[in-house]
């Protein structure tokens, strides 16, 4: 790594949303240099990354670029200030070319008519220096592919000026070859001097271009390594060495009969021949990392979306069931709670109540049809009670609820509808601590009163404490099954790197 | 819950819901009164009920289309081609008033079938999907009556002519129309999906329940209606004019705004859109009398409806902040 001095310096940031994301993080960064960060779902990665490029800013903290002080207001402050960063999910319009996209801020113009030519020509240089010089630079951008949006990105990233680039995730959708043409580009950009944060789930990546690595855990900073100086092994325990005592682990309770079994089920890339099976008062977890097609895995068992191949079998039943849509679903018992729960989930302007009995109306109806509102009240106070949604009355907006409280009345409305299979997806995302336990023990008397339960979560954590079994995926596969007692988190972790680690031995 | 204090906010809600509109409603009355010395009279309110019953039947339609975020733009064409069927049944064809109007409600019925399935079914937005229906109808009601004006007679102002209990057969119906539309809006699982899928359709949907079924027929009961406003409209004329109902959808769009319906879905009333109409007849009518021109009355009315649509915003602020 040559040495041309500090770049960029971190000193104890600190950052909160429900719970703290960010606790007294240090972090440097020389020019010319290649910095790694590291760390599971949720580590305080992109938080980080946010910060310095202006976009979020610090509760406690201070940052200084090439020795003054640097506190960009907005991400528009932070890139006049030479710090760029190329985000993990596409910034792009969709609508509007591939030059136009990278050149947005600064077109070209003579008195206000873009200049198409320059643009152009401009534009084909940069798109050549990351491998899209076969594209035409006047294409609209929603006709390329994922990868190739994501080169375009890069290409935006690239075109200016900068001293500091981060880069959130780069490769996630790229192939082998776009992938080193990235690092072509990087490697000219470290030799130009630029500071480099790259940010990357792909430890095989970060071990080949990065100077040095930091990994990050729940929110703090676990160490920062020269890269030759430390294994992937190494790595992979320092992201998942934490205490687990602070969670106490479920008691070991007696299953029943097979509630869920799904074989060979597909969808697209996301979800690759992934089969499994759920017992009653079961508690299964699925476990991997951002994109590893566990939402997607959950949402083709609902019939949210459709599957291109697979069966899913319910209780005793030696035929598969027929699901093709989310109201098959319910009719059979099957339930799925969002990962999404403002988007997918809630009614938000309306009462709990509402939200409460959606799903089976008819119970609190006359003939099938007409309402009872007494009837209707009186289940949903009981729903209030049960689950111990905190609210004034069950008419209140649950817009006006806490998260926490939010998702107990997702978790009502199955409850009302006496679904015999659950499907989580994220339940406890955008949660506070003590919600957190409430949904915990909640899941633990479903499983109890004989429920079969499929958690999905990034949180390796909360899988450890509530599950009897954890299914691992990595790139849409399932990797590995462990029971417990059987598995560990440096365990759990290598099966969800495994499909990426196979790609760079092979 | 028996607990009566739980139920007190949803009785003073119930009131805060209609007493702002009743309050505009006398004080539009008591204002044009003072103005307009002819104005305070029964022959007033006569003329009123006798002209809104098919304006307050395509209301009704209307918010329940808006409820679940759509629109029917197509509602006033819709109307003249299901009246000029009803028009070519009777005076060119000499059917009875009896297979006339299930004739008429046939054809208001498959517009809204048409409008539903093509939305629902390509999910293109209804706006785009009613337009076309709007030019659609419009030419059909020309087809139908040879783009003349088809005078039917006594045989169909039977209808407008018939009274229940002193008042209008029409003027009956679309109170009956709006009471049976508020019992369903507000007491029914199906009205209860509705403002649902207005609120949230992919949360209905991953809920287990399919919006499109549900959507489909609120298209097909928008249709229904409009036709049963068409029998009142034809019957109090007494003849079918394939330029019936032009601007009827803004009329009662405006009418259901007016009444707090949002255009964004998942909120409305039936009851508040029914007020809404009449404030409308009445504008119009104490604007009459005070010897304002047609156009002096379209710039009064639309700063009225945007007035009301603005004091709405700040009533439906005010209520959610007092709930918490």
């Amino acid at each position: 790594m040559p040495d041309r001095g500090e770049l960029l310096t971190c000193t104890g940031l600190w950052k909160s949303y429900a719970e703290p994301v960010l606790r007294d993080v240090g972090l440097t960064l020389a020019a010319g240099e290649v910095h790694a960060l590291v760390g599971e779902n949720g580590a305080g990665k992109s938080t980080l990354a946010r910060i310095i490029a202006g976009i979020t800013r610090p509760e406690k903290g201070a940052l200084t670029l090439a020795g003054a002080p640097f506190a960009p207001a907005s991400r528009a402050d932070a890139e006049r200030h030479g710090v760029r960063v190329v985000m993990q999910e596409l910034n792009l319009i969709a609508n509007l070319t591939v030059a136009e996209n990278i050149y947005l801020d600064q077109l070209p113009s003579h008195f206000g008519v873009v200049d198409y030519a320059t643009l152009h020509r401009n534009a084909r240089e940069q798109m050549q220096r990351v491998g899209l010089g076969h594209i035409a630079p006047n294409r609209p951008v929603h006709t390329l592919g994922v990868g190739q949006q994501q080169l375009v990105e890069v290409a935006a990233g690239l075109s200016r000026r900068c001293r500091l680039l981060i880069l959130d995730e780069p490769t996630a959708a790229l192939t082998d070859s776009e992938v080193e043409l990235l690092f072509a580009q990087i490697a000219r950009l470290r030799a130009d001097g630029v500071g480099i944060l790259y940010i990357s789930h792909r430890l095989e990546e970060t071990q080949r271009i990065a100077d040095r690595i930091t990994v990050l855990r729940d929110g703090a900073v676990v160490g920062t390594r020269p890269v030759d100086d430390v294994s992937l092994d190494e790595i992979v325990r320092m992201m998942v060495g934490r205490d687990l005592s602070d969670v106490q682990p479920r008691v070991e309770r007696t299953l029943g009969a097979e509630a869920l079994r799904v074989e060979g089920l597909c969808r697209g890339q996301t979800v690759r021949d992934v089969s499994f099976a759920v017992r009653e008062g079961e508690v299964l977890g699925l476990a991997g990392l951002m994109g590893s097609g566990r939402t997607e895995t959950l949402r083709a068992i609902f019939g949210a979306d459709r599957r291109d191949a697979g069966d899913i079998y319910l209780g005793s039943s030696p035929a598969p069931a027929r699901i093709r849509s989310p109201r098959d679903a319910v009719r059979q018992g099957i339930a799925l709670l969002t990962e999404d729960r403002k988007e997918q989930g809630l009614l938000l302007p309306l009462a709990v109540r509402v939200n409460a009995t959606l799903a089976r109306l008819g119970a609190v109806a006359r003939f099938g049809q007409w309402l009872d509102p007494a009837r209707e009240r009186t289940a949903a106070a009981r729903l209030v009670d049960a689950l111990g949604v905190r609210c004034h009355s069950a008419e209140q907006p649950v817009a006006t609820l806490s998260g926490g409280n939010q998702q107990k009345v997702v978790l009502a409305r199955w409850l009302f509808r006496d679904c015999r299979v659950l499907l989580f997806d994220e339940p406890t995302r955008g949660i506070d601590v003590g919600a957190k336990f409430e949904i915990y023990r909640l899941l633990g008397e479903l499983s109890e009163q004989g429920k079969a339960v499929v958690v999905a979560s990034s949180d390796l954590l909360e899988l450890l404490a509530i599950c009897d079994r954890i299914a691992v995926m990595s790139a849409g596969r399932l990797a590995a099954t462990f029971r417990r007692g059987e598995w560990s988190e440096d365990l759990i972790m290598q099966a969800a790197l495994s499909e990426h680690m196979g790609a760079a031995t092979a | 819950m028996s607990n009566p204090t739980e139920r007190q906010p949803a009785w003073r809600a119930m009131l805060a819901d209609y007493l702002g509109m009743a309050v505009v409603i006398v004080a539009l009355i008591v204002v044009f009164s003072l103005l307009a010395r002819n104005f305070f009279q029964a022959a007033t309110f006569r003329t009123i009920a006798n002209e809104i019953p098919d304006r307050v039947i395509v209301a009704v339609g209307m918010t329940f289309v808006l409820i679940i975020a759509g629109i029917d733009l197509s509602v006033g064409s819709v109307l003249a081609v299901s009246g000029a069927v009803l028009g070519a049944c009777m005076a060119l064809w000499h059917w009875p008033l009896a297979l006339a109007i299930p004739a008429c409600l046939a054809v208001g019925l498959a517009c809204g079938a048409a409008n539903g399935l093509v939305s629902v079914g390509w999910r293109i937005p209804s706006f785009i999907v009613t337009l076309g229906m709007l030019e659609v109808a419009r030419g059909a009601a020309y087809l139908v009556t040879g783009s003349r004006t088809q005078y039917i007679g006594s045989r169909i102002e039977v209808v407008a002519d018939a009274s229940v209990l002193g008042l209008s057969l029409p003027f009956v119906l679309a109170l009956a129309i709006v009471a049976a539309g508020q019992f369903v809006l507000s007491r029914t699982v199906f009205g209860r999906h509705l403002i649902a899928i207005g609120t949230n359709e992919e949360a209905v949907r991953l809920s287990g329940i399919d919006p499109r079924p549900r959507k489909l027929a609120v298209f097909m009961l928008c249709g229904l209606l409009t036709a049963l406003a068409a029998v009142v409209h034809t019957s109090r004329l007494a003849s079918a004019n394939p330029n019936a109902g032009v601007g009827f959808e803004l009329e009662a769009i405006a009418a259901v705004v007016i009444g707090g319906t949002s255009l964004m879905g998942g909120r409305g009333s039936v009851v508040r859109s029914f007020l809404g109409v009449v404030i409308i007849a009445i504008l119009s009518s104490g604007l009459n009398q005070l010897g304002a021109q047609e156009p002096t009355k379209r710039v009064i009315t639309g700063a009225v409806i945007v007035a009301a649509v603005i004091a709405d915003h700040y009533r439906h602020r005010l209520g959610s902040k007092s709930q918490h």
